[in-house]
C-alpha cells in the first residue's frame, strides 16, 4: 500500500485507505456532525460513554446496575435439598456480556497471554535483547526462551505486515536503489577518526549499476539501540563468561572484543548443534580428570592474551576474508587506505605535504663473510722475548695482524696501569694491581732476574721436549710429562714467585709444603725434572706418582685461582688505620678563599658553590614542581661514602666543647682563658674566640702535646678554616684518644657527648638547673659556677625581685641575667642562643605548679651530685674566687640596699667553696624554681 | 586582598606602639603573623603556642602539646593548620580550630629551630641544630621525612620556603638555597654564623643576618652583595630580621632592645625603634601593612605607623 505511486513521486508516502473517487455530478457528502456520531451496541442501543473501562462505553441495563426485571434478589432456596448446587458467585456473575467479549475486560476467547508469549518472532526486540544478552553477566541467557516459542504478534506487527512489511526489512518507503554511500563533504569538519572506506560494501556499490530501474527495495533494517539501563555493578563493557566457551569449549575461536555484532549472536543456537559431540558439562582443572574421561587436553585451555586483539582495527567483513590470507582485492583495498587524504580543515599558511614522510631507513646488518664460523678460539699467548720472537711473528702473521714493534705494545696487551702511564696519570696509591707492587724495589729486581732466567730455560726445555716427542723416543713415557710441559709454560709466564710465597696448599704437612716449594723453585728455574728432584726418595713409587700429580695440579690450580680471585676482589677503599675520610663528591671547599672574598665584600661567584642536588620525587610532587632529574633515583647531593664518621661530623662542637676540662686535667698546656669561665665555649662565641684562643687550636695543641713535644699554637688566622677542618680533626682525635686511652679518663670524650647522642628527650624535659648540673660531668666546673651564681641570684630574686630591673644594666643581658643560663640547655648550645628572658611576674605565676616534680628530680640526683662535687671541689674553689671578684664589681654598681644583698651573696659565694653538699642542696631547694 | 592603593606619601614605618600583649607563657621565643596578617602566633617558653588577634589583643586559643619550649611556628596558607617546632625535637602539626595535635613528627636529633610550611601546606620543613632540614609530608602517615637535607655542617637556624625553593641559613656561615625546579643547591658563604634568612617579597633577593652584627642583602641568582646593613647589635643570640611590607626597608632585631630599620636601597639607618630594656628576640612584619610585631621577654608589642587610627579589625 505504501509508495504505490512511486513513479510519480517517490518521496511521497501515503498511509491508510484512500477515499473512493467521487462520481460525476455527485455532491460530496456532508460530514456527519459531531453530535450525530453515535455508537450503538449490537442490539442497537446507544452506548454512552462512561469511562475508560472497556472502551469507555457502557454498562448494565440502560446504565443501571439492574436488569430488565429490575434489581431482584435471588429467591430463597432451601439449602437442605440442593446444598451441593449452591454455587459460589464469581466476578463473572456480575459482569456484562460485553466485558466477556473480545474487547472486554475479561475476554473469553483463547489467546496467548503475555506471560507465556515469547518475543521470538519480534525480531526487533529480539535483536535488542541479544545485544543486551551479549553484555549480560551470562550471555545467551535467552536460550530457553528461544526453545519455547509460542507466537504472539503484536498489533503493530500485524499492521505492518498488512502494509506489506516483511521480517528483516526496514520500515519506510521502498526506495529505488540503495542510497549511495556518502562522500565526505569537503566543507564538513570530521572529528576523530575518518571513516574507513568500506571494503566490503564497495563491491555492492558496483552491483547497483546493473539494477533495473523499476525494482525497488525495502530500506535496510536498523538495529535498534538497546537502552537497557546499567543496573549491575560490573565494569563498563563487562562481558561475562560466554557459555559457548565455558560449556562447549570452542576455545580455538578468536575473540573479537570490539565487535561481537548481532551476526555473532544470531548463531547462538547453531553453535550448539555443530558441537563436536563433546559432552556438555563443566570440566576444568578443579574437577580433575575423571576416570571415565579419556582426554585431558583441554583442562588448561584458558584464554591467553594472544587470542585478543592487540591493536584497534576495523571490524572484519564477516566473511573471513581478512588478514594476510585474504584475497588480493582486500589487501589492495587496505593498501589504498594509506592514500587517504587528510580530511580536516587545514590551517592558514599550511598545506598538505605532497610527499609522504620518509620513514626511518633501516639499514640491514652487515653481511657475514661466507666462511664465518661463530666460534671464537683463543690464540696462544706467547710472551715476547728474544727467544721466541720468531714464534710470535709466525703467530701474529697467521692471525693476519702485522707484526708489532716489540717496543710498543698493542692496545690489548696493555693493562690498566700501563694505559694510565701512557695517559700520564699518576698511579693510584694503595690500589696495587698485583702482589708484586707490594714488594720492595730490591725484591722486584731479583724477581725480574729470575723471571728472565726462567723464560730462557723454559724455551730450552720446550725445545728439548718437542725434540723428544718428535724423535718418538719413549724414554720418558710418564703421563705427567706433557702436563708438566703445559703447566710449565703456563707458570713461566708470570708471578710464580709470589704465588709460591703466598699460597700454601700443603700447610698442614710442613714437610710436604717444603717439598712443594722446592718443586716450585726448581720448576721456575726451568728444570724439567723438578718434581723428581724434590720428591722424597724414601717414598714409594706410588706415593711419588701421586705427589707429582698433586704438585702439578696445585701449581696450576693456584695460578688460576689467584687470577680469578684477584679479579673478584678489589682493594679496600679505606684502610682502617688510615685517617682519611671520604667526603661528598662536591665539597664546599676553599673556605680561606671565600673568607678573603667576604672580607673584601666580593660576594658572588667567589662565595658561591653550586651543586647538583636531587630533590625527592615526592617532595617535587608536593611542591608542584616537575622533577628536575626524572631518571635518577638519587636523592640529595651526589656523594661518595662518608658515613664512617658521620656521628662525629656533626658532633664536632661537642668535641671542642668538652675540651677545656680535658685540658684542665692534662695541665700541660697553659690556660689562656681569662674571664667568662662560666660559659662553655661554642662556635657561636666567635667574638670571644677571636680575642682568645680558638678551642680547636687548643685541641690541636692538646693533641700534639700528647703525641710529641708541645708545639706552639697555630696562628689565630687559621681559626676559621679549622672550623671546617674539625671533621677530620675529630677523627684524628678519636684515633688519638684510642691511643692515649691509658692516660686516664680525662682524655676520653666527655660523657656529654654520649648523652647528647643517646639521651632521650625526656631527660631534657626535666630541665631544672639541677638536671643540667647532674648531667654534665666534665663541664662541671663551668656549670657549677652557673649554679652557684644562680643560687645567689635567686636569693636576690627572692628578696628584691622588684628591684631587679633597675639594678642590672639592660644593655648587657648575658652576664646580668644569670637566670638565662639556667634556661638554656647547656648541652644543646649549638647555635645562636635564645635571648634571655626576664619577666618575673609571669614567671612566678607559672612556675608554682611544677615545684613538686622538680623536687623529686632533685632527690634522684642527690647521690650522684655529692660524688661529683667532692671530685670537683678543688677546681671549683679556684674558679669561684675569680667569679666572686667579678660579682663584686657588678654589685658595687648597684644601690646600697642591693649591695647588702649582693654582699650577702658574695659571702655566700665565697662560702660555697667550703660548703657541704647538703648545705648546697638545701639552698638549691629553697630556690624559687625556674623552669629550664 | 585587592591591590594596595598607591600612596602618595612615602612608606611609613611602624613606630607607634599600639598594643602590648602580655603573653603569659614565659619567654616569647617567636612571634609570627598568619598568612593575611590578621592574627599572630606566639611561641612560648612554657611549651605552649598561642594564637592572638594582635590588634585587639585578644587571646584566641592556646595550643599545648609540646614537650619543651616552642621555638618557631608557622601557619598554613588557608589558616586551617599550624606547625611548630621546639626543644622537644618534635615538629607538630596543629588543627587551628580544634587546637588538637594532628601529627607529631619526630626524627630530629636536636631541638628544632625553625619550621615552615610549603606553599600548599603539604610539606613542613623544619631546621634543627642537628644540622639537618627535614621535609615532613602532611598528607601521608609516614613517620619518616620525605627528604632530609643534611648538607649543612652545623645547626640550621633559619628556613624559608618559596614556591619552589628552600632557603636555609646555617651556623656554619652559609646560606643554602635548594632549588627544586632546577635541582640545584646554591651555597653562599657569608662567614659568620647565620641567624636569620628571608626572601624579599619580590623573590629576587635574600636577606641574611649573621652574628657579626651585619645584615646582607644578596642577589638570589648570583649571590652578589647588594647591600649591607649595620648598626644593630647581634653577636650572641638568634634574632630575626625581615623586610618591610613593600620591600622598602630592612628590619632587624637587636640585642640592645631596639628594632632597626634601614632603607633598603641606600642602606642608611632609617629608624632605631626602642622597644624595651631587654633583647628584641623576634619580630614579624605584616604582609601588607606597616605593622610590626616584636617580642621582648614575655610580651609582644604591636606597632603601627603614626597615622594609624585604631579601628575595629576583623575578628
Amino acid at each position: 500500500m505504501a509508495a504505490q505511486d512511486s513513479d510519480s513521486d517517490e518521496d511521497l508516502v501515503s498511509y491508510g485507505t484512500g477515499l473512493e473517487p467521487l462520481e460525476e455530478g455527485e455532491r460530496p457528502k456532508k460530514p456527519i456532525p459531531l453530535q450525530d456520531q453515535t455508537v450503538r451496541d449490537e442490539k442497537g442501543r446507544y452506548k454512552r460513554f462512561h469511562g475508560a473501562f472497556s472502551g469507555g462505553f457502557s454498562a448494565g441495563y440502560f446504565n443501571t446496575v439492574g436488569s430488565k426485571e429490575g434489581w431482584t434478589p435471588s429467591s430463597f432456596v432451601s439449602s437442605r435439598q440442593n446444598r451441593a448446587d449452591r454455587s459460589v458467585l464469581g466476578p463473572e456473575d456480575f459482569m456484562d456480556e460485553e466485558d466477556l467479549s473480545e474487547f472486554g475486560i475479561a475476554p473469553k476467547a483463547i489467546v496467548t497471554t503475555d506471560d507465556f508469549a515469547s518475543k521470538t518472532k519480534d525480531r526487533i526486540r529480539e535483536k535488542a535483547r541479544q545485544l543486551a544478552a551479549a553484555t549480560a553477566p551470562i550471555p545467551g541467557a535467552t536460550l530457553l526462551d528461544d526453545l519455547i516459542t509460542p507466537a504472539k504478534l503484536s498489533v503493530g506487527f500485524e499492521l505492518l505486515r498488512k502494509m506489506g512489511w516483511k521480517e528483516g526489512q526496514g520500515i519506510g518507503p521502498r526506495v529505488k536503489r540503495r542510497p549511495r554511500r556518502q562522500k565526505p563533504d569537503p566543507g564538513l569538519k570530521v572529528y576523530g577518526c575518518a571513516l574507513p572506506p568500506g571494503g566490503s560494501e564497495g563491491s555492492e556499490d558496483e552491483d547497483d549499476d546493473y539494477l533495473p530501474e523499476n525494482v525497488t527495495f525495502a530500506p535496510k533494517d536498523v538495529t535498534p539501540v538497546d537502552f537497557t539501563p546499567k543496573d549491575n555493578v560490573h565494569g563498563l563493557a563487562y562481558k561475562g563468561l560466554d557459555p559457548r566457551q565455558a560449556l562447549f569449549g570452542t576455545s580455538g575461536e578468536h575473540f573479537n572484543l570490539f565487535g561481537e555484532g548481532p551476526e555473532g549472536a544470531s548463531n547462538l543456537l547453531g553453535d550448539i548443534g555443530v558441537n563436536k559431540g563433546r559432552k556438555l558439562g563443566i570440566s576444568g582443572q578443579a574437577f580433575g580428570v575423571g576416570a571415565l574421561e579419556e582426554e585431558d587436553d583441554d583442562i588448561y585451555a584458558t584464554e591467553t592474551l594472544s587470542k585478543y586483539d592487540t591493536v584497534l582495527k576495523d571490524e572484519e567483513p564477516g566473511d573471513g576474508l581478512y588478514g594476510w590470507t585474504a584475497p588480493r582485492q582486500y589487501k589492495s583495498q587496505k593498501e589504498s587506505e594509506k592514500d587517504l587524504r587528510y580530511v580536516g580543515k587545514i590551517l592558514d599558511g599550511f598545506s598538505l605535504a605532497s610527499k609522504p614522510l620518509s620513514s626511518k631507513k633501516i639499514y640491514p646488518p652487515p653481511e657475514l663473510p661466507r666462511d664465518y664460523r661463530p666460534v671464537h678460539y683463543f690464540r696462544p699467548v706467547v710472551a715476547a722475548s728474544s727467544e721466541n720472537s720468531h714464534l710470535l711473528q709466525v703467530l701474529s702473521e697467521s692471525a693476519g695482524k702485522p707484526m708489532h714493534d716489540p717496543g710498543t705494545h698493542s692496545r690489548h696487551q696493555l693493562n690498566a696501569s700501563k694505559r694510565g702511564e701512557l695517559l700520564g696519570e699518576t698511579p693510584i696509591k694503595g690500589s696495587a694491581t698485583s702482589v708484586l707492587e707490594f714488594l720492595s724495589q730490591k725484591d722486584k729486581e731479583r724477581i725480574k732476574e729470575m723471571k728472565q732466567a726462567t723464560d730462557l730455560k723454559a724455551a730450552q726445555v720446550k725445545a728439548r721436549s718437542l725434540a723428544q716427542h718428535a724423535s718418538g723416543s719413549r724414554a720418558q713415557p710418564l703421563p705427567a710429562d706433557v702436563g708438566h710441559c703445559s703447566w710449565h709454560v703456563a707458570l713461566s709466564g708470570g708471578t710464580a714467585t709470589t704465588r709460591a710465597s703466598s699460597f700454601k696448599p700443603f700447610a698442614k704437612d710442613p714437610e710436604k709444603q717444603k717439598r712443594y716449594e722446592e718443586f716450585l723453585v726448581n720448576m721456575k728455574r726451568g728444570r724439567k725434572d723438578a718434581v723428581e728432584q724434590c720428591l722424597d726418595p724414601s717414598m714409594t713409587e706410588w706415593e711419588r706418582g701421586r705427589e707429582r700429580d698433586e704438585f702439578s695440579r696445585a701449581a696450576l690450580l693456584y695460578v688460576s685461582s689467584h687470577s680469578t680471585l684477584s679479579s673478584r676482589f678489589t682493594h679496600a677503599k679505606e684502610e682502617d688505620d688510615s685517617d682519611q675520610v671520604e667526603v661528598p663528591r662536591d665539597q664546599e671547599n676553599d673556605v680561606s678563599d671565600k673568607q678573603s672574598a667576604v672580607k673584601m665584600k666580593m660576594f658572588g661567584t667567589l662565595t658561591r658553590d653550586t651543586f647538583e642536588w636531587h630533590p625527592d620525587k615526592l617532595l617535587c610532587k608536593r611542591f608542584n614542581v616537575p622533577d628536575p632529574y626524572p631518571d635518577s633515583t638519587l636523592v640529595g647531593l651526589p656523594r661518595v661514602k662518608r658515613d664512617k664518621y658521620s656521628v662525629f661530623n656533626f658532633l664536632t662542637l661537642q668535641e671542642t666543647a668538652s675540651l677545656p676540662p680535658a685540658q684542665g686535667s692534662s695541665e700541660k698546656v697553659p690556660q689562656p682563658r681569662a674571664p667568662d669561665k662560666s660559659r662553655k665555649p661554642s662556635r657561636w662565641d666567635t667574638s670571644k674566640q677571636e680575642k682568645k684562643e680558638d678551642s680547636i687550636s687548643e685541641f690541636l695543641s692538646l693533641a700534639r702535646s700528647k703525641v710529641g713535644p708541645p708545639k706552639q699554637e697555630s696562628s689565630p688566622s687559621v681559626k676559621k678554616e679549622e672550623e671546617h677542618v674539625t671533621e677530620s680533626l675529630s677523627d684524628e682525635m678519636v684515633n688519638k684518644e684510642v691511643d692515649s686511652q691509658p692516660e686516664g679518663e680525662g682524655s676520653r670524650p666527655s660523657m656529654d657527648l654520649f648523652k647528647a647522642i643517646f639521651a632521650s628527650s625526656s631527660d631534657e624535659k626535666s630541665s631544672s638547673s639541677e638536671d643540667e648540673q647532674g648531667d654534665s660531668e666534665d663541664d662541671q666546673a663551668g656549670v657549677r659556677e652557673a649554679d652557684f651564681k644562680s643560687s645567689q641570684e635567686t636569693d636576690l630574686v627572692e628578696t628584691s625581685s622588684a628591684a631587679h630591673d633597675s639594678k642590672l644594666p639592660p644593655q648587657d643581658p648575658a652576664p646580668s641575667f644569670p637566670i638565662q643560663k639556667m634556661q638554656i640547655d647547656q648541652r644543646e648550645e649549638f647555635g645562636p642562643r635564645l635571648p634571655p628572658v626576664f619577666c618575673p611576674n609571669a614567671r612566678q605565676k607559672l612556675e608554682t605548679p611544677q615545684k613538686e616534680k622538680h623536687k623529686k628530680n632533685k632527690e634522684k640526683h642527690k647521690a650522684k651530685k655529692e660524688h661529683r662535687r667532692r671530685k670537683e671541689k678543688k677546681k671549683k674553689h679556684r674558679k669561684h674566687k675569680h667569679k666572686g671578684k667579678q660579682k663584686n664589681k657588678k654589685s658595687e654598681k648597684s644601690s646600697s640596699s642591693e649591695s647588702t644583698d649582693s654582699s650577702d651573696s658574695q659571702s655566700d659565694d665565697e662560702g660555697t667553696a667550703d660548703l657541704s653538699p647538703q648545705e648546697l642542696l638545701r639552698r638549691l631547694k629553697r630556690l624559687p624554681l625556674r623552669r629550664q | 586582598m585587592a591591590f594596595p592603593e598607591p600612596k602618595p606619601r612615602g612608606p611609613e614605618l611602624p613606630q607607634k606602639r599600639l598594643k602590648t600583649l602580655d603573653c603569659g607563657q614565659g619567654a616569647v621565643r617567636a612571634v609570627r603573623f598568619n598568612v593575611d596578617g590578621n592574627y599572630c602566633l606566639t611561641c612560648g617558653g612554657d611549651k605552649t603556642l598561642k594564637l592572638w588577634n594582635p590588634l585587639r589583643g585578644t587571646l584566641l586559643r592556646t595550643y599545648s602539646g609540646h614537650g619543651y619550649e616552642v621555638l618557631d611556628a608557622a601557619g598554613s596558607f588557608d589558616n586551617s593548620s599550624l606547625c611548630s617546632g621546639g626543644g622537644d625535637k618534635a615538629v607538630v602539626l596543629w588543627d587551628v580550630a580544634s587546637g588538637q595535635v594532628v601529627r607529631k613528627f619526630r626524627g630530629h636529633a636536636g631541638k628544632v629551630n625553625t619550621v615552615q610550611f610549603n606553599e600548599e601546606a603539604t610539606v613542613i620543613l623544619s631546621g634543627s641544630i642537628d644540622s639537618s632540614i627535614r621535609c615532613w609530608d602532611c598528607r601521608s602517615r609516614r613517620p619518616e621525612p620525605v627528604q632530609t637535607l643534611d648538607e649543612a655542617r652545623d645547626g640550621v637556624s633559619s628556613v624559608k620556603v618559596s614556591d619552589h625553593e628552600v632557603l636555609a641559613g646555617s651556623v656554619d656561615g652559609r646560606v643554602r638555597r635548594y632549588d627544586l625546579r632546577k635541582g640545584q643547591l646554591f651555597s653562599d658563604y657569608v662567614g659568620s654564623p647565620i641567624t636569620c634568612t628571608c626572601f624579599s617579597r619580590d623573590g629576587q633577593c635574600t636577606l641574611v643576618s649573621s652574628l657579626d652584627s651585619t645584615l646582607r642583602l644578596l642577589d638570589k641568582d648570583t649571590g652578589e652583595l647588594l647591600g649591607e646593613y649595620t648598626g644593630h647589635k647581634n653577636r650572641e643570640y638568634k634574632l630575626d630580621c625581615c623586610l618591610s611590607e613593600r620591600d622598602t626597608h630592612v628590619v632587624s632585631c637587636s640585642e640592645d632592645g631596639k628594632v632597626f630599620f634601614w632603607d633598603l636601597v641606600e642602606g642608611a639607618l632609617a629608624l632605631a625603634l626602642p622597644v624595651g630594656p631587654g633583647v628584641v628576640q623576634s619580630l614579624a612584619y605584616h604582609p601588607t601593612e606597616p605593622c610590626l610585631l616584636t617580642a621582648m621577654g614575655g610580651s609582644v608589642q604591636c606597632w603601627r605607623e603614626e597615622a594609624y587610627e585604631a579601628e575595629d579589625g576583623p575578628g
